[in-house]
């Protein structure tokens, strides 16, 4: 969604939850942090970069120490705004503070199936149809590898999901499944018979990864080496942080927001030292573990303070935001999801994200709904109408019709209303019916919601990917498949 | 005089102070009481009350743990005498624990691992990142009545399958049973690969592992 043309005529709502002297509080709260506890970074080629720029290194533990100079030098050189490339240029995505882009979430591994309505384990099917639908949603700005394709041999199972993805979509893709170097390496190389080159894939980004840290304050190997690869290959890589209050993270929000800080601009820190002025991004979904259950809960005011208060540091550390909204804790599209996406999406957007995590998963990220995907894409264009702000122009004031009027009139057959409520946002699955239709047809629009997914999934036609790029795509999975085997 | 110590230890446990534990456990040591007595009529009470209000939705998973660990300590400085007296308590079944091969989150393991030991289980957890083969071997050496495997991510998940198929091809089944857990993991996913068992969470792992030892 643009919002950038918009505050022309309207200003674009901002909401700020922390002060500037908070956010400084935190950032050397977070570096203090960083050089005093450390950090785990349980990678060989992660240490020896480490060291090689200044950092205490313990091997025995792959625990970092950074000094703050170093920390700060290096976050410095990170690319404040660039763009996530699509296979189709009209929808690349411009990071660049002005933009709210929507994604699928990822990456569920269960389906509520879309004809049986029985909740099944999902496949690359799953991947390929859920791609098919979001490349329609107009509301949808790219893709994350919604659900993972389960009866694949997982040696390929991330790179048959992004054949996959870009076999049904010209949106840009990324991914969260790609975890070790090997894996990342064939990642690029396929990115860049999509980009056409290594040097078009650096220019072009269709492909960007996303990794998960390791709350509290550490790292896996694998996804470091593999962000590694990307940012090598100036493919952007971001760094999400799920510290969670009382379980991987401190019971506060602001202990919290230090933990998870220190995860993510300790490895972006670490990308710019091997790489500078590699594409880096900020990701977070922060939120408190539910005190009873020991689950992550996925929404709450906890997590919404969150959302807007990650965005505040990104901001800080000039680098993109891409935010874990949506991803309800309810088990089927209702009150609950309704309101955790609402509010989750709203005080992310509201905040500044850049890149808002994603539509259609329910039970915290875990079971894949299209009906819960379309229901999340009329969210997504609720937010997107509250950030448009509100014009003030002359049209907008409408002096004249008001003076038409008068008093005691009404502006229903007014020539300026049939104009201007083009501004107006039109609800498609908000029930405004009388209750003597409610009645009649109670499930109406979450029916609807779904019929459109299916009519999606069945008749929709993706731009195809060129014959020739296929087989090329084909043989690189190919490729790593015998090398896997190999490797054993 | 041991009703005052045990009254002390119970409130130990319900406080969670690991330390007020530790020192009482020293202290029934220093005055001959006997360590089956100290536990059983000193630390499991207090963690009764505790279980029973968390049941009730009163007390928190992190009061519930504090209170475990608690207990833990002071069984940890009571086990020693409990050996040279030849006494133990009793062992509801022998649990092997670990996080897959390929996968290093363990906080959701751990949990369940501290609270079926504080359930009577005598639990051996094997770490993180754990090779198949090491299941086995320990599932062998401890004489094991359940294996449990934690995973965190889907791209790893699939070591679960490996583990169930290891313990099957090395004999120990069906005496040895295999529970999953972790977020990819569901029941159908424990049905799919053979396993005995899924738990959503920790408090359902040791309900679940303690119906399998038929507890």
């Amino acid at each position: 969604m643009n919002t950038a043309s918009a505050t022309a005529a309207g200003v674009r709502p901002r909401l700020e939850v922390l002060s500037p002297a908070a956010i400084r509080r935190i950032h050397e709260a977070t570096l203090e942090v960083i050089e005093r506890v450390g950090v785990r970074f349980p990678s060989e080629q992660a240490l020896d970069l480490w060291a090689a720029h200044g950092a205490t290194v313990d091997r025995a533990t792959s625990i970092v120490k950074v000094p703050a100079h170093i920390m700060e030098a290096a976050l410095r050189t990170a690319p404040p705004a660039y763009t996530l490339a699509a296979r189709n240029p009209a929808q690349d995505l411009p990071l660049d503070g002005h933009h709210v882009h929507v994604a699928t979430d990822g990456c569920g591994i269960e389906v509520l199936d879309p004809w049986t309505l029985e909740v099944r384990r999902s496949t690359l099917a799953d991947v390929g149809d859920i791609a098919r639908v979001a490349d329609a949603l107009p509301e949808v700005g790219f893709h994350w590898v919604a659900v993972s394709a389960q009866d694949v041999d997982p040696a390929t199972r991330t790179h048959e999901e992004l054949l996959a993805v870009w076999r049904n979509s010209t949106k840009h893709v990324q991914t969260e499944t790609v975890v070790t170097g090997p894996d990342a390496r064939t990642a690029i190389e396929m990115a860049a018979v999509v980009a056409g080159g290594r040097e078009a894939l650096r220019a072009r980004p269709v492909l960007s990864l996303m990794q998960c840290t390791i709350s509290p304050l550490a790292h896996d190997g694998g996804p470091i080496e593999a962000s590694l690869v990307a940012a090598e290959a100036g493919v952007p890589v971001g760094f999400m942080t799920m510290a969670s209050c009382a379980f991987s993270g401190p019971a506060t929000i602001a202990g919290s927001l230090v933990v998870g800080n220190a995860e993510v601009i300790s490895a972006m820190a670490l990308m710019q030292l091997a790489y500078p002025g590699s594409p880096v991004y900020y990701a977070a979904a922060q939120t408190a573990m539910d005190l009873r259950s020991g689950a992550y809960t996925g929404g709450g005011p906890e997590d919404f303070l969150f959302g807007a208060a990650t965005n505040e540091l990104a901001d800080f550390y000039n680098v993109p935001l891409s935010m874990g909204a949506f991803a309800t804790g309810d088990k089927r599209s209702g009150w609950q999801s309704g309101l955790e996406n609402g509010l989750s999406s709203f005080m992310a957007s509201i905040s500044g994200a850049d890149m808002l995590l994603g539509v259609g998963l329910l039970h915290g990220s875990r079971i894949w709904s299209f009906e819960q995907m379309v229901l999340d894409c009329e969210i997504a264009s609720i937010v997107e109408a509250m950030l448009r702000g509100i014009p003030f122009d002359d049209e907008a004031l409408a002096l004249e019709a008001i003076a038409e009027v008068g008093p005691g009139g009404e502006y229903l057959t007014l020539p300026h209303t049939r104009k201007a409520m083009k501004g107006l946002w039109k609800a498609t699955y908000m029930d405004r019916r009388t209750y003597g239709q409610w009645l009649d047809d109670p499930d109406k629009f979450q029916r609807e919601a779904l019929e459109k997914a299916r009519r999606l999934i069945r008749e929709h036609q993706p731009e195809p990917l060129d014959p020739a790029l296929d087989a090329e795509l084909v043989s690189l999975v190919r490729r790593h498949r015998a090398a896997a085997l190999v490797a054993g | 005089m041991s009703e005052e110590l045990f009254a002390q230890m119970r409130q130990a446990v319900i406080d969670g102070d690991s330390a007020a534990s530790a020192a009482l456990a020293e202290q029934a040591l220093a005055d001959n009481v006997p360590p089956l007595d100290a536990i059983e009529k000193g630390f499991v009470p207090g963690l009764t009350l505790v279980g029973e209000q968390f049941g009730a939705g009163d007390l928190f998973l992190p009061d519930m743990m504090l209170a475990a660990r608690a207990m833990q300590k002071a069984i940890a400085i009571l086990e020693p005498e409990m050996k040279r007296q030849s006494t133990q308590r009793h062992v509801v079944g022998r649990v092997v624990l670990g996080t897959v091969k390929g996968d290093i989150h363990e906080i959701g393991k751990n949990l369940v691992g501290m609270m079926l030991a504080t359930s009577g289980f005598e639990v051996h957890d094997l770490g993180v990142d754990v090779a198949p083969e090491r299941f086995v071997s320990a599932a062998h050496e401890h004489n094991a009545d359940i294996v449990g495997v934690s995973a965190l991510l889907t791209t790893t998940m699939a070591g679960q399958r490996t583990v169930v198929e290891q313990i099957e091809a090395a004999g120990l089944r069906p005496k040895c049973r295999v529970v999953v857990g972790g977020a990819p993991a569901s029941s159908t996913w424990a049905s799919e690969i053979g396993a005995d068992g899924y738990s959503e969470d920790a408090i359902g792992a040791v309900a679940l592992i303690r119906g399998l030892v038929g507890a």
